[in-house]
């Protein structure tokens, strides 16, 4: 039976590499007893897929991971049991069945939303440029600025790839881009304001990550982004809807809760 | 949301920043201001290896179990995080609340090997603390050093307020119970450090003074009080089977070098070999019960989801109820896929019958330490493994299908002669034999024998701490007989010679042997920017020797001296039960090739009966 689970990457942990996340994980399952499948073999491992690598700083609402499990509880149950093996920082959102046929998380994935918040080094330099009286011009500047940008038919960058440099236009694979006055994570400890809301192309063939967006739009402002500028948080992952055309799906959605 | 010592512009540049944050699982959360008393736990290494240490794990639940006191950890910054840490003045901190050090009560730092001398000081002078015990006050916690090193302490007596001499499970009781009445009453820092010099196990090494002749040879070391106890006996727990042993151990996010469940099965060793400290200072043999540790291994396994335990010991053979712990492990966890590790086995029917079911023949290798090449020389040493026991052991696991073989040795030994030395590559060519003499087609292809080689240091409380040690010239004249020699054997290739560093072996003996004066030595190469000398990468001789020209101390007069069995030596005023007298009567007996038999066939009166238990009272 395939379970897919949705965790949180808070605080501290956004500090715990990838890898690292993994081994965490197979900790977990142990600790909580899990009865999860593992692979054939002289040195077994547990069969386990992620969605989307976080890099390492950004913190996150909605990570992924499906595991192959041969018996289990309700999900309120299993919530419970991985939430009592887990860190305050790593809390288990959902545990959900999904599909014994359903594609892994990782090639499902289509799209992600992001809040981004300016740190002390871009906020300085963007302050700089806009040269607003007070806080309230100064937001008020930014957000008409960002709405310009984004009205924008086409945003070139240049993509730097081992062999060359070529040009791209990164438009249409931002399919929003919003400020906010503030944003919240699931778990309410952590808020950003004021911050930038985007939605862009995630996955293994168009993947967007919000840097060179935030990027590109200093560059729109004539300005280079400093190192450090952001702290990127992910609210959501979705694959794409398979019953409707051009609609996204969270990637828990794929799934159903066990009763 | 937790607060963080480090930026995340700090975070972020350096490598491995889980390093630093802590919030690991099953790490003891506890509010400061909630406690009397905040001990801040250290192994002055990185991370992984500091993590890695059962000891700490030990003391860190037993601190942690008293209500009044919070113990939180605290490693070495990693030579990137310590430049920064530097340029920007952040005192170093602890792992739990990310709070500086030198705010805390107590400063424990356990001191493992000598190679971690200077990263003591990088503790120290990264917490803000000053680096000399003397210039402390009530403003900086007390610095406390524990672990084999302090068997010889005083290289660093300089630095630390006390040494815990023993085994940590017993005496802290008494020294926190009293440092929290002295905090209160308003006694003196110095009134204190006294007061600590008569619970059991505590040394204060400015309660003592050291005096020197002419030519550098101790003439006195008393101590400078009245009432101060003229030697420390060493702490040891003797109900090993209902003691302090963490359920819970701290998991980390990295990968440590330990990465699993650590079960120590006993403590000390009835072998007596003569070189090893360990074997000496843990006197006497202890074995935990069985019953105690099936149920700690389930508990630990369950608390830590780690997917491996490991059966510590110095001897795992010799603990009775091997086999018995063993197939109760198999039975219970193989299943459930935890591997199951078992280090220091002698290798007999029981250990292939156990190795085919845990291991992977294919990936695995069986591990032999005669650590001599002629069986006189393993007389010497009283190492009681003979070629017979080896040879058979490899046919053996030859037969069971391994064809790998490691073997560890030392090259300087007392005694050593040139025959000693060929001896090595010789046995490694008469097991490469017994493997040669299975059929083809029932062998796994080409045997590999790999020979280590390290250079003896003789350590303080063994019978050999009155050897002369070699020139690194002389240690590399050694390894080249070896290496030699092993070029000229029938099966050569397939065999493969790795030889340890010489110059770190010397510098290793000074400060094993040394005594007060080495410390100047080590501020020095300190203060020149030696730090990590324990890693290869970051060793650097020139530097240390420097440093020795410099504060005029000479190293050959820790290593190349022959020393008097009567001389006062730096260590002396420690009593580890093992007497000094036993150790004299072991080295003649050295010196004659004279095997003593281990505590299990007779007692020979070594001194360690004094504890009351253990192997010196099993009927």
């Amino acid at each position: 039976m395939k379970v897919r689970i949705r965790f949180t990457k808070l605080g501290s942990m956004r500090f715990i590499g990838h890898l690292d996340l993994m081994r965490y994980f197979q900790k977990v399952m142990r600790r909580a007893k899990v009865d999860i499948r593992y692979s054939e073999g002289f040195s077994p491992h547990q069969i386990m897929s992620f969605a989307a690598p976080l890099g390492l700083g950004v913190t996150s609402d909605a990570e992924y991971v499906d595991i192959d499990v041969l018996s289990t509880e309700d999900s309120v149950k299993m919530t419970e049991r991985l939430n009592a093996v887990s860190n305050d920082e790593i809390r288990i959102l959902s545990y959900r069945q999904i599909p014994d046929d359903s594609k892994s998380s990782m090639s499902l994935i289509a799209a992600s939303d992001y809040i981004v918040a300016f740190r002390e080094p871009a906020l300085e330099i963007l302050k700089q440029h806009f040269k607003a009286a007070d806080e309230q011009t100064f937001w008020m500047a930014v957000t008409e600025k960002l709405a310009e940008f984004y009205a924008q038919e086409e945003i070139l960058i240049t993509k730097k790839t081992k062999k060359s440099e070529k040009e791209a236009d990164i438009r249409p694979l931002i399919y929003q881009m919003q400020f906010r006055e503030s944003a919240q994570s699931h778990f309410g400890d952590v808020v950003f304001e004021p911050c930038v809301f985007l939605r862009t192309s995630t996955g293994s063939e168009d993947n967007l990550k919000p840097e060179l967006v935030m990027q590109a739009f200093f560059q729109y402002l004539g300005l280079t982004m400093p190192e450090f500028a952001l702290q990127i948080h992910r609210m959501e992952l979705y694959g794409k809807d398979p019953n409707e055309e051009g609609k996204f799906l969270r990637l828990e959605d794929f799934g159903w809760e066990l009763n | 949301m937790r607060k963080l010592a480090l930026a995340d512009e700090i975070l972020l540049t350096i490598e491995k920043p889980a390093r630093y944050i802590g919030n690991e699982i099953n790490s003891v959360k506890k509010n400061p201001s909630d406690v009397d008393i905040r001990f801040a736990m250290c192994f002055p290494d990185v991370y992984e290896i500091g993590m890695s240490h059962l000891g700490i794990q030990i003391l860190y639940d037993m601190f942690n179990r008293r209500e009044d006191t919070y113990c939180e950890r605290v490693y070495s910054p990693w030579p990137d995080l310590d430049k920064i840490m530097r340029e920007k003045q952040i005192p170093l901190f602890a792992l739990e609340s990310q709070e500086p050090i030198k705010d805390f009560d107590f400063l424990g730092i356990t001191i493992q090997y000598e190679m971690c001398y200077t990263n003591i000081l990088q503790i120290l002078e990264l917490s803000q603390i000053p680096l000399s015990a003397s210039e402390r006050t009530w403003e900086h916690p007390i610095v406390i050093g524990g672990g084999p090193c302090t068997y010889n302490p005083e290289p660093l007596a300089e630095f630390f307020d006390l040494f815990y001499i023993g085994e940590g499970e017993t005496s802290y009781k008494e020294l926190l119970d009293l440092y929290k009445e002295a905090r209160k009453n308003g006694t003196s820092r110095e009134a204190f450090l006294e007061m600590a010099s008569h619970v059991s196990g505590i040394y204060v090494p400015s309660l003592y003074d050291v005096t020197y002749d002419e030519n550098g040879f101790i003439t006195s070391f008393v101590p400078n009080k009245e009432g101060v106890p003229a030697t420390v006996r060493k702490e040891i727990e003797m109900n090993v089977s209902d003691t302090f042993y963490p359920e819970k151990p701290v998991v980390p996010y990295i990968r440590a070098t330990q990465d699993r469940v650590v079960l120590e099965i006993q403590r000390g060793c009835i072998r007596g070999c003569r070189f090893c400290q360990a074997g000496m200072i843990y006197r006497p043999v202890r074995e935990r019960d069985v019953d105690y540790l099936k149920d700690l291994a389930y508990k630990m396994l369950e608390n830590t989801g780690h997917e491996e335990i490991s059966l510590s010991s110095l001897s795992s053979s010799d603990y009775s109820k091997l086999e018995e712990l063993v197939y109760f492990l198999i039975d219970n966890f193989q299943e459930k896929k935890v591997n199951i590790s078992l280090p220091s086995l002698r290798i007999d029917a029981f250990a292939i019958d156990v190795m085919k079911k845990v291991q992977d023949i294919k990936k695995s290798s069986l591990t032999f330490a005669p650590e001599a090449g002629s069986q006189r020389l393993r007389d010497v040493i009283n190492k009681g493994l003979t070629e017979e026991t080896i040879l058979n052991g490899a046919k053996l696991a030859f037969d069971a299908g391994w064809n790998r073989v490691k073997l560890y040795f030392m090259l300087g030994l007392p005694t050593e002669t040139v025959e000693d030395m060929e001896g090595i590559p010789e046995l490694a060519e008469k097991i490469a034999r017994v493997y040669y003499e299975i059929p083809k087609d029932q062998r796994n292809g080409k045997a590999q024998i790999t020979i280590s080689t390290s250079f003896f240091v003789p350590k303080p409380f063994t019978p050999l701490q009155w050897a002369t040690m070699c020139t690194k010239e002389e240690y590399l004249t050694r390894a080249r007989v070896v290496n030699t020699k092993m070029k000229e054997m029938l099966n050569k290739k397939s065999m493969k010679y790795n030889w340890h560093e010489a110059d770190l072996t010397v510098l290793e003996g000074v400060l094993a042997r040394g005594d007060r004066r080495v410390a100047k030595v080590i501020l020095e190469a300190y203060k020149s920017g030696c730090l990590f000398d324990s890693w290869s990468d970051f060793f650097d001789n020139d530097k240390w020797m420097d440093a020795f020209e410099r504060t005029g101390i000479d190293p050959d007069f820790y290593t190349l001296r022959p020393r008097d069995l009567d001389e006062i030596l730096p260590w002396d005023f420690i009593d580890v039960g093992v007497t000094k007298a036993f150790l004299k009567r072991e080295w003649q007996r050295a010196m004659e090739a004279k095997v003593t038999p281990n505590c299990r066939m007779a007692c020979s009166g070594c001194g360690a009966k004094v504890f009351e238990g253990g192997v010196c009272y099993e009927s």
